[in-house]
Formats: C-alpha cells, sequence, structure tokens
C-alpha cells in the first residue's frame, strides 16, 4: 500500500515538510484543525483554547489515566486564512525545547479529496534530528517523564 | 572536521546514496566503487571515508586490497529514525480522515 503521509526531512536544513492527502473535501480537512471539539478527538488531546483566526491562540493539555497532567503546549496563531492556510507556533511546556514554526497549507484536490502539507522549522538542525528521533510532533501522549527518560539518555 | 559525523549528513549526498545502493548486494573494494561513478578517485574516497565515519559502511581487509560492505546495524538506525515519526502523523492523520468521514455523513 502506498503511504499516505510522507515525511520530507533534507539533511542539515532545520526544517521538515509533511505531506498527507486525505478522502476529504477541503473544507472539512480544514474544520478538523480549527474546531476544537473535533482537534480534541483526532489529537488524543484536551484542547483548553483555541482561537482559530489571526492573532489568534492555542492551548493544549493532555492527562494520564489519573488526571495527571503529562503534556502541555501550546503556541500562537499567527494568521489563519479558511481552507487555505494556517501559520502558527509550537511549543511544549516544561521540556527543553525550542519553539517551532508551522505553515500548514491546504488545498483542494477534487470535489472529494484534498491536501495538506505542513513546513516545521526548528531553531537549529540539531533540534529537528531530536524532535524526529523522539518523534516528537504537537500534540502527541507521551507521559512527561517518559519524555525526560528520552531526553537524558540523549545526552 | 567534524569529529563524530552525523548519519544523516552522510546520506544526504546523492553520490554517498548510490555508493549504499551499489554495496547493498555485495561487497566491493575502492576500485571498484569508484569505477562505477564518474567523479574523480579521491572524490570517491573523500565519500568512502564519510561513510565509513559514521559507520554506515565497514572496511575489510582481503588481501592487499580493502573491501567496503554496508553496516546493516547502522543502516537500521537510518530507517528506523524517519519511520516511526512517519508512523505518528499517519496514524494521526488517518484517525482526522475517519472522524471527518463520519462527520460528513451525519
Amino acid at each position: 500500500m502506498e503511504q499516505k503521509t510522507k515525511i520530507h526531512a533534507e539533511e542539515g536544513k532545520q526544517e521538515l515538510v509533511i505531506t498527507r492527502e486525505f478522502d476529504l473535501p477541503l473544507e472539512l480537512l480544514f474544520k478538523a484543525y480549527v474546531d476544537p471539539e473535533i482537534v480534541a478527538q483526532w489529537m488524543g488531546t484536551k484542547v483548553v483554547e483555541l482561537a482559530s483566526k489571526n492573532h489568534g491562540n492555542y492551548r493544549f493539555e493532555t492527562s494520564d489515566a489519573t488526571g495527571k497532567v503529562v503534556f502541555q503546549a501550546n503556541g500562537v496563531i499567527h494568521s489563519c486564512i479558511p481552507n487555505q492556510k494556517i501559520t502558527r507556533t509550537f511549543e511544549m511546556e516544561n521540556a527543553p525545547f525550542e519553539v517551532q514554526l508551522e505553515f500548514l497549507t491546504f488545498e483542494k484536490l477534487t470535489e472529494s479529496s484534498s491536501q495538506l502539507r505542513i513546513q516545521i522549522l526548528y531553531k537549529t538542525v540539531e533540534l529537528r534530528n531530536q524532535m524526529m528521533k523522539m518523534g516528537f510532533a504537537p500534540g502527541l501522549n507521551m507521559a512527561h517523564n517518559r519524555l525526560q527518560d528520552i531526553v537524558s539518555k540523549l545526552k | 572536521m567534524n569529529l563524530r559525523r552525523d548519519v544523516f549528513q552522510a546520506i544526504a549526498d546523492p553520490t554517498r546514496r548510490a555508493i549504499l545502493v551499489l554495496l547493498a548486494s555485495q561487497s566491493m573494494s575502492a576500485g571498484a566503487i569508484a569505477a562505477n561513478f564518474d567523479s574523480a578517485r579521491p572524490t570517491v574516497s573523500k565519500h568512502l571515508q564519510i561513510l565509513t565515519e559514521c559507520e554506515l559502511l565497514k572496511q575489510e581487509q582481503t588481501g592487499r586490497e580493502i573491501h567496503y560492505h554496508i553496516n546493516p546495524e547502522k543502516m537500521k538506525e537510518v530507517a528506523d529514525y524517519i519511520e516511526p515519526f512517519r508512523k505518528m502523523w499517519e496514524e494521526r492523520f488517518n484517525k482526522l480522515e475517519n472522524i471527518m468521514k463520519a462527520y460528513k455523513s451525519e
């Protein structure tokens, strides 16, 4: 089966590009990114705040089974053009990683399919590689102590 | 010069990737490898040196010649690097797609 999600990470660059085609009309794909309830469902995190507009912001919080918060992240939505693009930052809280800049481009392919392209810019090449090694990305369901384990192993 | 070369820096170069492909099926001497490329011999040697430094290739003395062969473990490490990251996104996007398909039919 062809891989629907493609990662392009050129060596020596502090960015990576994720592309994915969806069997969804453009409007539905975009909605999945701006509707807080829907975002919570597929990201598997609590969406504390999500203001999808120019100069908007968002905040995610993930708890474990006992209710302990294990993951927190937030960002600023620099711009949001419906069904076209979202430009935002992402930063994990209580983690030793710098903020990253994300360009999300939504594109109509057919009436019933669409494509999403996410370009992520990291502060350094090393940080990008580290984030990829750890499988890091917005909203991951990773317990914070597990994160600490991995980070300490990398040192 | 980097003392510890980054594997991913090593595979960024198209010639070095071609060398890895070439060596995937058999071990070869530097001369035999160089014969497959238009680049000058010292250039190919430099590529081999880089690939060896980052442990993607291993050297083996066979009589007077040095043969190069792929280090499968290190190669696996490279393949493993992006794949879990990609899979995580794949799963997340599959979920998104399913949720929105259900949403559409509501």
